[in-house]
């Protein structure tokens, strides 16, 4: 398959301002995007994809699909200086043409002149996001937003700090038995809940580890993968979401893989049934708690039921989850765990997890990531595999 | 943890920094007025205040005053440091959903739900940061 005939560009608007006095970044970018939807005859709702590059201040598409009120099922922030946006337009037409999505957004905006006479910049990106000054006074830090995510998750469905401990007590029995865990110790209930607390309600063994390292996935061609002798894994399905504070019509009970995931599950044409492992990343329990909620495998706020009592212990639940010990046990690496979920994954399908976690007959498994925050604005990434032969 | 009662209001908070599309805003703390952003297209509130509204992309966009009243809509206090804080999201009257710190209360006697009103503190640059209180 090629994108040749697949993707049309349906409209183009070239901001008229040579120095842009008086606005700011995020506004910039909102007016080309307003202007070229306007070209084109469609309407912000219409827009299922966006793609910016470092000149978007922050974490790109996270901070200005909030700014704008995007609901976007692909994106793509890929910084390559002034050519980014030509490559935007490839990876555009590729996720067309793949059905990913229908309408794609690509914006560039910037004032550096502007900046230089208000001496707004403080860094390359034009400052901070929009939502910063907002935000900053109250120190968020990344335990309170994942606390108050929990906080109201305990409010509105009765989980339990003893559910959440669940997690890390199943992280934990598989950690046992990986050499480059962080944390071997197996650990109880008793043990999460009575550790210090950390910020209301998550105590210091809800909260992953600090590390360094890293990891690295080399994806190939059909016709490359049938040449290696290496066992290899088939990419099913994918999908991508991101999340945020949507203007202030807030719920922090939920996470963006209540869209990432059905794209996955539904490209991948399987259903969570038919998962035998899952990777879920596990910055905190309640991170996993929502994840395995949103992804279908339970009903939504049945989530603390579902991980408790060994349900997520290899060999010993329904869903094995995180056999390396994940990000609570293992590693997290530069704080960035999304790849050692992939990894972990791959290890399970060729059957090369450590025999004491490895699940039986693994042919399909499940890899989701979470960036960003869970208490406000953040990217999910789901991917489902299979053996070569599924 | 009683000796917090009463006890958490920062005594100092640094100027936000403001920008051309957010100067009506604090410009009206330093007031002590606590402002939303209103559309005229499609009628909905939104927070942080954007020229856009991110509910319907008009730029017709205008400021709105609140009471300054509101609920948690849920909070967390970070305890492992020597003075904690609550960090918050508040539900105001007027709609919208905004992040804040609790002050002047007790820690322990923060409850989801609970009224809470804004206490402005003073940046000693004409802008003022709106923390909540219990109502
Ligand atoms: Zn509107």
């Amino acid at each position: 398959m090629s994108i040749r005939g697949k993707a049309y560009i349906a409209g183009v608007y070239e901001h008229p301002l040579r120095e842009a006095t008086g606005k700011t970044v995020p506004q910039l970018h909102a007016e080309v995007a307003k202007g070229a939807l306007e070209d084109a005859g469609l309407t912000k709702d219409d827009i299922d994809a966006y793609y910016c590059a470092g000149d978007v201040p922050g974490l790109g598409p996270l901070n200005q699909a909030e700014y704008m009120g995007l609901n976007v099922a692909q994106f793509d922030s890929t910084e390559v200086g002034g050519s980014s946006y030509v490559a935007h337009v490839n990876h555009a037409a590729q996720a067309i043409a793949m059905g990913h999505c229908k309408v794609a957004l690509i914006t560039l905006a910037g004032r550096p002149r502007a900046d230089a006479k208000e001496n707004y910049r403080t860094r390359p990106g034009g400052g901070p996001p929009a939502d910063y000054a907002f935000e900053a006074p109250f120190r968020p830090v990344v335990t309170n937003m994942y606390g108050m995510a929990a906080m109201r998750h305990m409010h509105e469905y009765g989980t339990t700090s003893e559910q959440l401990a669940w997690v890390k007590v199943a992280a934990s029995h598989h950690a046992q038995y990986n050499e480059h865990a962080m944390l071997r110790n197996v650990v109880t209930v008793e043990d999460v809940v009575n550790s210090p607390m950390i910020s209301d309600p998550l105590h210091r063994l809800d909260c992953c580890v600090m590390s360094d390292g890293g990891g690295a996935v080399i994806v190939v061609a059909p016709e490359i993968a049938a040449q290696l002798k290496r066992l290899v894994v088939k990419v099913l399905g994918a999908g991508e979401a991101i999340k945020h504070l949507n203007g202030g019509k807030v719920d922090l009970t939920y996470s963006g893989a209540r869209w990432s995931g059905p794209k996955a599950f539904e490209e991948a044409g399987v259903t969570p049934a038919d998962i035998k492992y899952a990777s879920i990343y596990d910055s905190f329990t309640i991170t996993v708690v929502e994840t395995l909620e949103d992804l279908g495998f339970c009903a939504k706020g049945e989530g603390g039921k579902f991980v408790a009592d060994g349900n997520l212990i290899s060999g010993v639940g329904k869903l094995p989850f995180n056999t390396d010990g994940g990000g609570l046990c293992n590693n997290h690496p530069t704080d960035r765990g999304g790849i050692t979920k992939v990894i972990e994954a791959v290890r399970q399908l060729r059957g090369e997890a450590h025999p004491k976690v490895q699940v039986a007959n693994c042919d399909i498994a499940l890899a989701h990531g979470t960036g960003g925050l869970l208490g406000s604005r953040m990217g999910s990434a789901t991917l489902i595999m299979g053996g070569a032969d599924a | 943890m009683s000796e917090l009662n009463g006890m958490n209001r920062p005594s100092k908070v640094r100027a936000p920094r403001v920008n051309d599309e957010t100067k009506g805003f604090w410009d009206a703390t330093g007031e002590g007025k606590l402002l939303v952003k209103h559309c005229n297209s499609c009628g909905e509130n939104h927070f942080y205040p954007r020229t856009f509204c991110p509910f319907c992309f008009s730029d017709d966009t205008e400021y709105l005053e609140t009471a300054g009243r509101g609920t948690i809509y849920t909070y967390s206090v970070m305890r492992r440091t020597k003075e904690p804080w609550a960090i918050a999201y508040v539900t105001l009257d007027e709609g919208p959903t905004m992040m804040t710190n609790l002050i002047d209360c007790d820690f322990d006697k923060l409850e989801i739900g609970q009224p809470v009103k804004v206490a402005f503190i003073d940046t000693g640059e004409g802008t003022a940061v709106p923390f909540f209180a219990p109502a």
